[in-house]
C-alpha cells in the first residue's frame, strides 16, 4: 500500500453550515418553547400533552429534534475524526453513531405522534 | 538596573545519551543589558554549552527562537525576561517531533504550508514591471502577509495536535487566506477546492489559541473565517 496521505474529500461546508442553522433553529425553538410552557394554563399532564397535540408544536418538536441529531452527528462525528486514528474503527463509530440517531427520530416521532 | 540572577526550569532531551527527556533547574546570573528572554538563553549557553536551540535575527522577524514559555507559545526575543514568573519553564513546541532540547522538527509544518501553494498564481503574461494593485486591494492584504511562520499558532492548535498530517493548521491556513484575498491571484476556485475538506480546514473549531499566542499579533481564525465566507457565497 502507499504510504500518502490523502486529502481533498470535498465535502464539509454544507455540514458546517447545517451545524449553524441547526443551532439557531434550536435556539429560536427553545425561546418559544419556553414561553409556551410558562404560559400554560397549570403544570398538568393535560396542559402538557394538550400542547404537543398542537399540529404547529409536533411539527416545530419534531424539527427541532431532527436538528438536534443532525447537530448532534456533526458534532460527534468531530470528535471520532479528531481522536480516533485508525480509519476502521472511525468508520464503526460513525456508522453506530448514525444508527443511533435515526433510531432516536424514529423514537421521537413516535413519541410525538402518540400524543 | 544591576545584576541580577534568574531561575530556569528547561526541557533537556538529547537523544544521543538520554533514554528520556527531562526538565532541567539551573539558573543564570544577567547583565544589566539583558532585556529579553532570548538574551538570557543565550547567556545560559555559556554556562551550559550543550544547551540547543535555535535563533537568529534575534528581534522577531525570522521566527527562528519560538518556545513555549511558561506554558504559552511565543518568541524568546520579544519575551520581556522581567515580566516571566520564576522559574521560567522553557520547553519546544507542542506536538512536535523534538530533535535536541527546545529545537523541534518543522517538517510537518512546512508541508502543510506548502499544500496550500504559498505563492501568487497569475497566468497572464508578466508585465513589464510589476502587477499593480488598488490602494484598497492591497489593503485586504494587511494582517495576513506579515506571518514570520515561526509555527507558535500552529503548535498550540489542539486540532493541528490530533491531526498534524491532515489539518492544514491556523498558519497554512492564514497564508492561504493571504493568496485568496489577493486580487491578482488568479486561482481562487483551486484554492478554494483544496481546502474544502472535513480535515484540511474544517478541523478549526475557533477556539483561538492562534489568535492568544501570534506574536505578531495576527488573527488566524479571522482569516479562516474569510475562507468559510467565500466558500459560503461561492457554494450558496
Amino acid at each position: 500500500m502507499v504510504n500518502r496521505h490523502v486529502v481533498g474529500a470535498h465535502y464539509g461546508l454544507r455540514d458546517w453550515i447545517a451545524q449553524r442553522a441547526t443551532a439557531l433553529f434550536m435556539a429560536i425553538y427553545t425561546v418559544v418553547f419556553g414561553i409556551c410552557a410558562l404560559t400554560l394554563p397549570e403544570l398538568s399532564y393535560e396542559a402538557w400533552s394538550g400542547l404537543f397535540s398542537n399540529g404547529l408544536m409536533k411539527f416545530a418538536t419534531f424539527l427541532f429534534f431532527l436538528s438536534l441529531f443532525f447537530h448532534a452527528w456533526i458534532g460527534i462525528r468531530d470528535i471520532w475524526m479528531d481522536y480516533v486514528k485508525p480509519t476502521g474503527l472511525r468508520l464503526v463509530l460513525h456508522l453506530i453513531t448514525i444508527f443511533l440517531l435515526v433510531g432516536y427520530a424514529g423514537w421521537a416521532a413516535q413519541i410525538l405522534w402518540r400524543l | 538596573m544591576s545584576k541580577r540572577t534568574v531561575q530556569f526550569k528547561i526541557y533537556r532531551y538529547d537523544p544521543d545519551k538520554d533514554a528520556q527527556p527531562y526538565m532541567q533547574d539551573i539558573s543564570v546570573e544577567l547583565e544589566a543589558s539583558d532585556k529579553k528572554l532570548l538574551d538570557a538563553i543565550v547567556r545560559l549557553k555559556t554556562k551550559d554549552d550543550s544547551l540547543s536551540f535555535r535563533r537568529s535575527c534575534r528581534e522577531g522577524v525570522c521566527g527562528s527562537d519560538a518556545m513555549n514559555i511558561n506554558g504559552k507559545n511565543g518568541l524568546a526575543c520579544l519575551t520581556d525576561i522581567d515580566k516571566l514568573a520564576q522559574p521560567i519553564t522553557l520547553r519546544p513546541l507542542p506536538g512536535l517531533p523534538v530533535i535536541r532540547d527546545l529545537i523541534v522538527d518543522m517538517t510537518q509544518f512546512f508541508k502543510q504550508y506548502h499544500s496550500i501553494k504559498p505563492y501568487l498564481v497569475n497566468n497572464d503574461p508578466a508585465p513589464e514591471r510589476e502587477r499593480l494593485q488598488t490602494p484598497e486591494d492591497r489593503e485586504e492584504l494587511n494582517g495576513l502577509y506579515e506571518c514570520i511562520l515561526c509555527a507558535c499558532c500552529s503548535t498550540s492548535c489542539p486540532s493541528f495536535w490530533w491531526n498534524p498530517d491532515k489539518f492544514v493548521g491556523p498558519a497554512g491556513l492564514l497564508a492561504a487566506y493571504r493568496f485568496l484575498a489577493d486580487t491578482r491571484d488568479q486561482a481562487t476556485n483551486e484554492r478554494l477546492d483544496n481546502l474544502e475538506d472535513p480535515y484540511r480546514l474544517f478541523r478549526c473549531h475557533t477556539i483561538m489559541n492562534c489568535v492568544d499566542v501570534c506574536p505578531k499579533s495576527l488573527n488566524p481564525t479571522r482569516a479562516i473565517g474569510k475562507i468559510k465566507d467565500m466558500m459560503v457565497r461561492r457554494a450558496v
